[in-house]
């Protein structure tokens, strides 16, 4: 008999339809992979094993955990087979902890609450469990508490609470999405030993392919709330039958194909920027510490070149982008654009600014939703003296929606009419329509599936194509940044440590941490599973 | 959190020597002689002077400051200018109604806002929540003097169960004392029940909807044990806070509930001693609620770290 065997799963939610004939099997040992893009209803598989639904989900078919079908099961008996039979674990380490009990307690609990153990015995297993993912007592007693931690040493705290009770199945919902390449692999790592140890049965939800290709002995393709095709991995990956998986995997890889670069003559220009933070006082009559976010970084971007920056979040890429948008005061050096300062305050800052524009990660806090497109992407007009009216400036919101690939049309719209991938591309938009210099990308496609991505890169190259773009591309994500920059810069503890023509950083990198960045990172090699 | 608390206390003694220079900086610019006020308009400018070097208004006001002050420190807070009866008895007289009464209240208050907000929260959306909330729109919008003359009508003149006001002392025993409290004690946490309750609501559903109560719920906890084990006590924190701006105003502000109920509190003092430019015992109440005021942000300010661990290390 499986572990788990899902057959012909159908949930809807208030009436809306979420997932239809969903038939999927795990045993024990076996790590099954669903992947799909945003709104295939991975995740909601995985709750609905669980019967952590939102109200109002209605859902048929069998789902078989052992010899109890979940979908019969009354919340009672869900109780006791959460967290004793089946553990979970989260995307977001940072709040999946509640921040007012101690690690100890919380680890206890899972064992406590199943009335598995006395006290004593549960503290002591918690230790044990907490040893097991990495966390040992000398340097991490039961007593910490969650703010205390890093998000990778949470994430294996959650791990802990989810295998205190040795369960049979462990489902983990894109458990490393919020986490670093190092830190992923380290947790990636300790969640295949922990299956093969246990014997477990493992349901990994992930949108990451190269991630799944690495880790899954199965992997099963949803889309729209289907099952698209399943299959052994080296299988599924050399054959991908189904034309969504092939698209799928083809987004994945993508390569976008950068104009040439003009000469060089520069246009950014950073000379040993410095940017520290006050630390709080310590002692009343102290001078207090400080904390050097960036130090000393020096680069030049030149006009019409794309360059990426790369780091771990803390390593001071942010700071650095907000120093370059005239956000943050310097403690020392400076930085130019077009031979001029940027730190200038009032006229001559207009006049820099309209020259550099952002575009951010999260398409969906970025915009007033009570303003309609046109009126979001002509914001920048206010930094030019003399903005266009009337005619001209109808004439510049199609010319910079047809530029990415939208309709004049939508300029009426409202922002919650469209797509995560819509969203951005109304927001490259707004950053165009004063036809800037230089782009900021700050993880620009990072929220976004990989098939939407790869259009947004191709639009990218399209741009640089017609209006000679320079852009900075700041990511964590090391293969979206070998594809559409020329050279690149790595940035670890506020310094740069590497730099480089982007694909001899990537082939042939100097500094320990370019390595350990590069090994880190899961590649998906579609060639080699061929 | 020693540490915490030793910097929470710099910061209360601070507030207060910034708070008393203050209260005296302003009643000293307020128009209107005291000892002209005491004699009358047709006293004699001699008399007057000889009242005023009498009551020390004649020296300097970096002088009178400090005698005032370090006065107010050994517990002597100086003579009524008009009743000519030493102030610190007349404040200790009324703050034996006051602050029972303001304890009582904050009392009543939490403990019907508390079980009403989590209740509201867990059935959420529910007709007992409906209900919860419709009750403390009623209580918000009903004036607190309104309220209470409907239940001395109820409970005094038609029940008799209670008197309808005035207050016997606490000679009478803890229990006639306690009594006599109690309509005006309900008059006032009512209103700052209804609120209690609507912010308990609001913070617990707030803290339900975080990612740890899905973690806790996939341990195997019921929604229930959820709720008591991970969500309570992560919502205090704004309920904390305004409980510690609820018990201030309960103190000061209890002027209009006094009236209605004759009881010789704080608040009639202070409006008593303002309507006769008694400015010694303007001063010495006004400062007594703002010291009662800062040690119940200092207590709050405890509460907060007992709850929450993260901000024991803050600075």
């Amino acid at each position: 008999m499986s572990l788990l065997s899902i057959e012909n799963l159908s949930l809807s939610i208030h009436g809306t339809n979420i997932l239809r004939d969903v038939s999927l099997r795990i045993e024990p040992g076996e790590i099954h992979a669903v992947t799909g893009e945003s709104g295939s209803g991975k995740s909601m598989t995985a709750f609905t094993v669980m019967q952590l639904l939102p109200n109002g989900a209605k859902a048929s078919g069998r789902v078989m955990l052992g010899g109890d079908d979940v979908l019969q099961a009354d919340e009672a008996r869900m109780c006791s087979l959460r967290g004793a039979r089946v553990g979970m674990v989260f995307q977001e380490p940072m709040t999946a902890l509640n921040p007012v009990k101690t690690i100890g307690d919380q680890v206890a609990e899972t064992i406590l609450i199943h009335g598995a153990m006395p006290r004593d015995a549960a503290y002591a297993r918690a230790r044990e469990v907490l040893q097991r993912v990495g966390l040992p007592e000398d340097r991490f007693p039961l007593s910490r508490y969650p703010h205390e931690l890093s998000g990778g040493q949470r994430q294996r705290v959650v791990i802990a609470i989810a295998i205190a009770l040795q369960p049979d199945l462990l489902i983990a919902d894109e458990p490393t999405t919020a986490l670093d390449v190092t830190t992923q692999a380290q947790i990636l790592d300790l969640l295949k030993r922990l299956v093969s140890e246990d014997d477990m049965g493992m349901l990994m939800i992930t949108h990451d392919l190269a991630v799944v290709a690495d880790m899954a002995h199965r992997i099963t393709v949803m889309r729209h709330g289907e099952v698209v095709e399943t299959g052994p991995t080296a299988e599924l990956l050399r054959n991908r039958r189904h034309p969504y998986t092939r698209m799928l995997f083809e987004a994945s890889t993508h390569q976008v194909n950068l104009p040439p670069l003009p000469p060089p003559a520069p246009l950014l220009e950073a000379r040993d920027v410095r940017r520290s933070y006050r630390l709080p006082r310590t002692r009343l009559l102290e001078a207090p510490g400080e904390f050097e976010a960036v130090r000393g970084v020096s680069f030049t971007l030149n006009a019409g070149e794309r360059l990426g920056l790369v780091g771990e979040s803390g390593c001071g890429k942010s700071t650095l982008t907000r120093a370059i948008l005239g956000l943050e005061p310097l403690q020392g050096g400076e930085i130019l654009l077009n031979g001029a300062p940027i730190r200038a305050q009032g006229r001559e800052a207009d006049a820099i600014r309209r020259s550099m524009q952002v575009v951010f990660q999260d398409p969906f806090g970025s915009f007033n939703p009570r303003h309609r497109v046109n009126r979001l992407i002509t914001e920048p007009f206010h930094l030019l003296p003399d903005p266009p009216r009337g005619a001209a400036r109808e004439a510049a919101i199609s010319e910079a929606l047809h530029a990415v690939g939208l309709s004049p049309d939508d300029a009426r719209k409202y922002i919650h009419e469209f797509s995560g991938g819509q969203r951005q591309r109304i927001a490259i938009a707004r950053a165009l329509i004063i036809k800037p210099d230089l782009i900021l990308f700050d993880e620009a496609v990072s929220a976004l599936d990989v098939s939407v991505r790869a259009q947004i890169l191709d639009l990218l190259a399209d741009l640089c194509a017609q209006y000679g773009l320079a852009y900075l591309f700041i990511s964590h994500d090391l293969s979206v940044v070998r594809s559409v920059t020329d050279r690149v810069m790595v940035m670890q503890a506020g310094e740069i440590v590497e730099e480089g023509i982007t694909e001899e950083v990537f082939s042939n990198p100097q500094h320990p941490y370019t390595r350990a960045l590069i090994a880190a990172a899961p590649v998906l090699d579609l060639e080699g599973a061929a | 959190m020693l540490r915490y608390a030793l910097k929470r206390l710099l910061s209360l003694v601070i507030s207060l020597a910034v708070a008393s220079v203050v209260i005296f900086m302003v009643i000293e610019v307020a128009p209107g002689d005291p000892a002209q006020f005491m004699l009358g308009l047709n006293a004699q400018p001699d008399t007057v002077a000889a009242l005023r070097a009498e009551l020390g208004l004649d020296l300097p006001k970096w002088q009178r400051y400090l005698s005032w002050a370090g006065g107010m420190m050994t517990g002597d807070f100086g003579m009524s200018y008009t009743y000519r009866t030493p102030v610190s008895q007349m404040i200790a007289d009324r703050m034996w109604v006051s602050l029972p009464l303001a304890l009582y209240a904050l009392t009543l208050s939490t403990l019907i806002a508390f079980p009403a907000g989590i209740f509201a929260a867990a059935h959420r959306g529910g007709p007992g929540d409906v209900a919860v909330m419709g009750a403390t729109q009623l209580g918000v919008a009903i004036p607190n003097f309104w309220f209470a003359m409907m239940l001395v009508l109820v409970f005094a003149i038609n029940l008799r169960w209670f008197s309808a006001g005035g207050f016997p002392g606490w000679d009478g025993g803890v229990w006639a004392g306690l009594k006599a409290l109690t309509l005006p004690a309900i008059a006032q946490a009512l209103p700052q029940a209804a609120i209690l309750a609507r912010v308990m609501r609001s913070a617990l559903l707030d803290v339900l909807g975080e990612d740890f109560i899905r973690t806790a719920r996939a341990k195997g906890l019921s929604r229930r044990q959820a709720l008591w084990r991970h969500g309570v006590r992560n919502a205090l924190i704004p309920v904390l806070t305004i409980i510690g701006l609820q018990f201030a105003f309960l103190l000061a502000g209890a002027i209009i509930i006094e009236q209605v109920f004759y009881l010789p509190g704080l608040g009639r003092l202070i409006f008593q001693a303002i309507s006769s430019r008694d400015l010694i015992v303007v001063e010495s109440v006004v400062m007594l609620l703002v010291f009662a005021v800062i040690v119940v942000n200092f207590t709050v300010d405890l509460a907060y770290a007992a709850v929450d661990p993260r901000l024991r290390n803050r600075t």
